[in-house]
């Protein structure tokens, strides 16, 4: 270990900076998320089967896991190799093209669909401390301001999907994608605002220290909560808001005609945007990485409780993650109207109270 | 003509969509914390509910009686092919699926006593059946019958032209008239009979 340490004392501040945050952004990216999504896809397909009675993936396996006593079968049953099948499946299919695309525009489409939800994790802490490290890819003190700006980019992808694909499915998805992203993106950031009025930072590791130390806002704030929530819903395209995709009207919505990893991008964008979101609100209003018993709450002093932290935040990412998951199986899609209706009528407007109750509060609050 | 559609009147509670969604939880809750086990995983335990899946190669349809899978030929009580290789079925056949050789006046005698043949080779292309039962209907003999089998497998296209042997071996026995065997022992009873058996 000396000669890393070394290694590391020998570098500049700023080639530290680099050098760590290289580190986290590739350990995040290919161990935690990329993982997490293809795991979540599994779990999808499993919690669906289980809801409708069916049995889910069991079959996929590689040759020798049979071999394997008890565990093997196991494994096999509960379709852990699946998502490797799946992966390997979409790269070895053909990139077609239809000739009647813009080739530019399609290829860019799917590209932008996934970098906006890579982009977004940069800021969540995702743990205390490992070392002397924070956990966190890029500590802004604008945080939230930044993910609401990257989050808005990912109707870009969506919408120029639908343009490049030059046909009529994926270009009514384009457009009901526009129209439902601009609809409740405003509610989404009316509904946080009370929680950075509490804060009085948009720093997120400072919303999570507030926490730590007054509860966590969903205590506080539920109505914020519930807002944001089925605005996430409809940020990440889920059902019941999965209006752009709508696979029983539109075929696939927006990416109809794209196949082979084209698609596997829009495919890992939207699991991926629903991890983003899931950490987003797990940092927002379920106290990011910090359990209020065990001692959990202070960042970490020791390697186990670092892991811990990490640990807690990924376990509550993954309980929003299957509210996720069952929610697509619960509800039926909203109509494109009744979707703008409470959209513009109701959410802004609730927004728009919610924060001026809650001003009026922390006023009187102040007061005493 | 339009049909105007009865929309019922929402009071302000069922407008928040809230009784919707907690009714769609129970429902789902109440499928996924059902435990319905599947047949395959669940042999060893008794008095489960079962899923809705069938998983095909280890559960298998319960075929209907007068189903029509694929043509074998049978063989009678004892053991004999039916088949005299009359050709009937080669002919009637709609995608040309069956291939009789006959023996030929040289060729080797039936197996059963007082038919007159057998086919030196009889084979049906399995890839090229259609399942329509017209063999069996035409054959006068009652020597070959769909059976129940509907999903034949292989590696190859070869291995799904089955000769005789095969459809022998997978069409089992047949009861029913043996009408050569019968036909021996009127004979018999009149000693009139040239053959000897």
């Amino acid at each position: 270990m000396d000669w890393i340490n070394n290694l590391i004392a020998g570098l500049s501040a700023g080639q530290q900076l680099a050098l760590f945050s290289l580190l986290k952004i590739l350990a995040a990216i290919f161990l935690v998320l990329l993982p997490i999504v293809a795991y979540t896809v599994l779990v999808e397909r499993k919690v669906s089967a289980f809801i409708q009675d069916r049995v889910g993936p069991n079959r996929t396996a590689p040759p020798f896991i049979k071999y394997l006593p008890v565990i093997g079968p196991l494994l096999q049953r509960l379709g852990i190799f699946q998502p490797l099948a799946d992966g390997l499946k979409l790269f070895l299919k053909e990139d077609f093209s239809p000739s009647h695309v813009r080739t530019i525009y399609f290829w860019l489409a799917p590209v932008l669909a996934m970098v906006p939800a890579l982009l977004t994790i940069a800021v969540i802490p995702f743990g205390s401390k490992l070392g002397a490290e924070k956990m966190v890819i890029a500590d802004l003190n604008v945080g939230i301001l930044y993910t609401f700006g990257i989050v808005s980019l990912s109707v870009y992808g969506i919408v120029l999907a639908g343009y490049a694909a030059n046909s009529k499915y994926p270009f009514l998805g384009g457009i009901r994608s526009s129209a439902q992203m601009i609809s409740y993106e405003i509610a989404m950031g009316l509904s946080v605002i009370p929680v950075f009025m509490m804060v009085g930072d948009l720093n997120l590791g400072a919303v999570i220290d507030y926490q730590a130390k007054h509860g966590w806002f969903i205590l506080y704030a539920p109505v914020s909560f519930a807002m944001f929530l089925v605005a996430a819903f409809a940020e990440t395209n889920r059902l019941p808001f999965d209006m752009p995709e709508s696979e029983s009207e539109l075929v696939a919505g927006y990416n109809t005609e794209y196949s082979s990893m084209k698609f596997g991008l829009f495919f890992m964008g939207e699991y991926a945007a629903m991890v983003a979101v899931s950490g987003m609100m797990v940092t927002l209003f379920f106290g990011g990485w910090t359990l209020p018993f065990w001692g959990l709450d202070q960042p970490a002093t020791s390697l186990l409780l670092s892991a811990a932290h990490i640990g807690v935040f990924l376990g509550k990412t993954l309980g929003l993650l299957l509210l996720f998951i069952w929610v697509r199986w619960m509800l039926p899609r909203f109509r494109y109207d009744q979707l703008m209706d409470l959209g513009w009528k109701r959410f802004i407007p609730l927004g728009l109270a919610n924060i001026v109750v809650t001003a009026l509060v922390l006023l009187l609050l102040n007061r005493n | 003509m339009g049909k105007i559609v009865e929309r019922a009147n929402l009071r302000w509670f069922e407008r928040l969509y809230l009784p919707a969604i907690w009714s769609g939880f129970k429902v789902t809750a109440r499928h996924f914390f059902s435990w319905k086990r599947s047949e395959v995983y669940g042999k060893e335990q008794a008095g489960f509910e079962l899923k809705a899946t069938m998983q095909y190669p280890e559960e298998r349809w319960t075929v209907p009686t007068g189903y029509r899978g694929a043509p074998y030929l049978v063989s009678d009580q004892d053991g004999h092919t039916k088949c005299v290789s009359c050709q009937l079925c080669e002919f009637v056949c709609p995608p040309k699926a069956i291939k009789i050789i006959p023996p030929g006046p040289a060729g080797k005698s039936a197996d059963r006593p007082n038919a007159e043949k057998m086919p030196a080779e009889f084979e049906i292309n399995m890839l090229r059946c259609i399942f329509c039962g017209l063999c069996q209907e035409v054959c006068p003999e009652e020597a070959i019958f769909l059976q129940k089998d509907y999903s034949l497998t292989g590696t190859t296209r070869a291995e799904l032209i089955y000769d005789k042997e095969k459809l022998l071996a997978l069409g089992g026995t047949h009861g029913g008239i043996q009408k050569w065997k019968h036909k021996l022992d009127e004979a018999k009873e009149q000693e009139t009979f040239p053959l000897k058996d």
